[in-house]
């Protein structure tokens, strides 16, 4: 007996690393999530070269809507070269034929976990975000049964008790990432650990996006031309970082969201958290043709 | 004795207007044990419906159903309310809640069951506010105040959690949140047991007051005579899952006529 005859033969990897049946179901249910906006979708989460936890959830589903001609950029943290980013973007490229980008005017496919780009989606772009807790109900009702009974009923009293308890302790809404949200005025969704201030990209966006988390085997999606409201009292308004009148120390751009640098003498300085949006502005401080796209804040201010 | 011959039996009314709440034919086993057999019930606009009889009786469980937290094996439910029609057990689960959050409040004997122990207390009043559709800061902390105060709750504590707080402050939470809402039926099942003598005294003063300034109706379950004595313009005697006298409270009081309920005012005097 030789290894040859324990082994099965050689045989190439399906298209985009899923087999077809994999994609099958993940297609119905990426079909069945835009047919009921922020509706969580159970699906069978399938085995891929990285660990759970990692932006499994949010890679299959990458993988099945790639095609050779996709050109696809990976953000992590708002950065396209961090080695998480860089390793998920590499791997969609070979096993599908799909062009890396950095810049997301090129991109047609966007996989990120914590950012939403600063420039505008339009509406032949894709955004897929890795979701680690797909669950709002989560911190108010650990029965999981239980708390998808209350999406079937919209009963989100709790989550609304969860945002008075937080004003009346400190005054304020201290709900910072993963802010619950109100989609086509139905069902709650946690937007992934996006901050506060990439919620309202989501409202009527030209684009689709898809949030899926792996290890909990839950995929939903808002629509394009989906309402998307962060829970809000009518008289305490929703409130994105003050990131306003930040200047990012690299680039000298103002007034998008910034991550921070803390120095070496106990200061701290900031530097814009999309990175490649960052890039182009060098680049065209010093003369390069790099076209900047419209962006969802200008000066600072949210522009619908 | 079925409870509609119960009814028959009951002196000439004054009331012409219609019951508030009509049961009839309530039937609820678990599997050996029928905890009510043939319950019917009526309450009147603004009246207070006293529940004695001893543990295991079927009190509870007959308020449950009247919350509609449980359905019964076969019976029918009616409330009159604008816009409410039909029998109320056959509602579904949506419905029953929209129902139940507008129209019923309750307090239970265990806090546990009615409040969020974690959560502030004006929060669980707020809470009731909040399913109901209110949306501004503002007016959820005024309304849950004014039901706090209703309650005679002290309003310095409004935040802190129900867990820090007295047994007797406790109920004052839980009967702030069942009448946050003015609801149109308000159910008490033990809502003074476990409480010492004189707070017990303070918190039946506080629902006498809020039975007389909102002519609330009311049920209440206790199998402490003098608690329905205090509370109760009726009174309905059970006994294992069955009525086995009904009539105003001075008459089940002075003249009690079946011999469990004879036993049980003579214990009591
Ligand atoms: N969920 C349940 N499962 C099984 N049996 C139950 C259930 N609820 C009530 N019972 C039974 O039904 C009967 C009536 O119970 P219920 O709680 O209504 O009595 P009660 O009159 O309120 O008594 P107490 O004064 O002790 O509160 C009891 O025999 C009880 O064991
Ligand atoms: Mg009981």
């Amino acid at each position: 007996m030789s290894l040859a005859t324990l082994t099965k033969p050689w045989a190439a990897f399906s298209y985009g690393f899923l087999d077809a049946s994999a994609k099958r179901e993940l297609r119905r249910k990426m079909l069945k999530a835009i047919a009921v906006p922020g509706c969580q979708m159970p699906y069978a989460s399938r085995e891929v070269p990285m660990a759970r936890g990692w932006g499994t959830g949010g890679l299959q589903v990458t993988l099945t809507l790639l095609k050779p001609t996709s050109r696809v950029k990976v953000i992590d943290q708002g950065a396209d070269d961090s080695v998480n980013a860089a390793s998920i973007r590499k791997f969609l490229h070979r096993v599908s034929g799909a062009t890396e980008t950095w810049d997301t005017l090129d991109a047609t496919i966007i996989q990120s976990r914590h950012r939403v780009p600063e420039e505008r989606l339009r509406d032949d772009q894709i955004l897929v975000l890795q979701v680690p807790n797909p669950e709002p109900l989560r911190p108010v009702e650990p029965n999981m049964s239980t708390a998808r009974q209350m999406h079937a009923d919209a009963d989100y009293g709790r989550l609304w008790l969860v945002l008075y308890e937080q004003i009346v302790r400190s005054g304020r809404v201290m709900q910072g990432a993963a802010y619950p949200s109100l989609v086509n005025g139905r069902h709650v969704m946690t937007p992934s650990p996006i901050p506060r201030w990439d919620v309202p990209k989501l409202n009527m966006a030209r684009h689709l996006t898809f949030l899926s988390a792996g290890r909990e085997k839950r995929l939903y999606a808002v629509p394009p031309f989906t309402r998307v409201e962060p829970l809000a009292f009518s008289d305490v308004p929703y409130k994105v970082e003050d990131h306003g009148n930040l200047t990012c120390s690299r680039s000298g751009v103002t007034g998008f969201f910034m991550n921070e640098i803390p120095q070496e003498d106990g200061s701290a300085v900031h530097e814009l958290s999309d990175s490649h949006l960052g890039i182009k502005a060098i680049r065209r401080a010093e003369g390069e043709a790099a076209p900047i796209g419209a962006t969802w804040y200008q000066n600072g201010e949210f522009r619908a | 004795m079925t409870a509609t011959q119960l009814h028959a039996q009951l002196p000439p009314q004054l009331m012409t207007t219609p019951p508030l709440l009509t049961v009839s034919g309530v039937n609820r086993r678990f599997g050996d044990v029928v905890a009510l057999h043939d319950v019917s019930a009526r309450v009147y606009p603004g009246e207070v419906l006293g529940i004695v009889g001893e543990s295991g009786s079927g009190k509870s469980t007959l308020l449950r159903m009247m919350n509609l937290e449980d359905t019964p094996d076969s019976g029918d439910y009616r409330l009159a309310l604008p816009g409410v029609t039909g029998n109320l057990f056959e509602l579904d689960r949506f419905a029953r809640r929209m129902l139940c959050a507008r129209h019923i409040g309750i307090v239970y004997q265990n806090p546990h069951l009615g409040l969020l122990m974690k959560n502030s207390s004006s929060g669980n009043v707020a809470e009731r506010l909040l399913i109901a559709g209110e949306r501004s800061f503002a007016t959820l902390r005024s309304k849950a105040r004014v039901a706090l105060e209703a309650s005679e709750f002290p309003l310095a504590r409004m935040d802190a959690p129900p867990i820090e707080l007295s047994g007797g402050m406790q109920q004052r939470v839980q009967l702030a949140k069942a009448i946050a809402l003015e609801p149109a039926l308000l159910l008490l099942d033990e809502p003074t047991t476990g409480l010492d003598v004189s707070v017990q005294a303070l918190v039946l003063d506080t629902l006498k007051r809020l039975q007389r300034d909102r002519a609330i109706t009311m049920v209440i379950v206790s199998h402490d005579l003098g608690v329905i004595r205090t509370m109760a313009d009726r009174v309905m005697v059970m006994r294992r899952g069955r009525v086995v006298e009904e009539g105003l409270a001075d008459q089940i009081f002075q003249d009690p006529q079946h011999e469990y309920t004879q036993a049980l005012v003579h214990a009591k005097l």
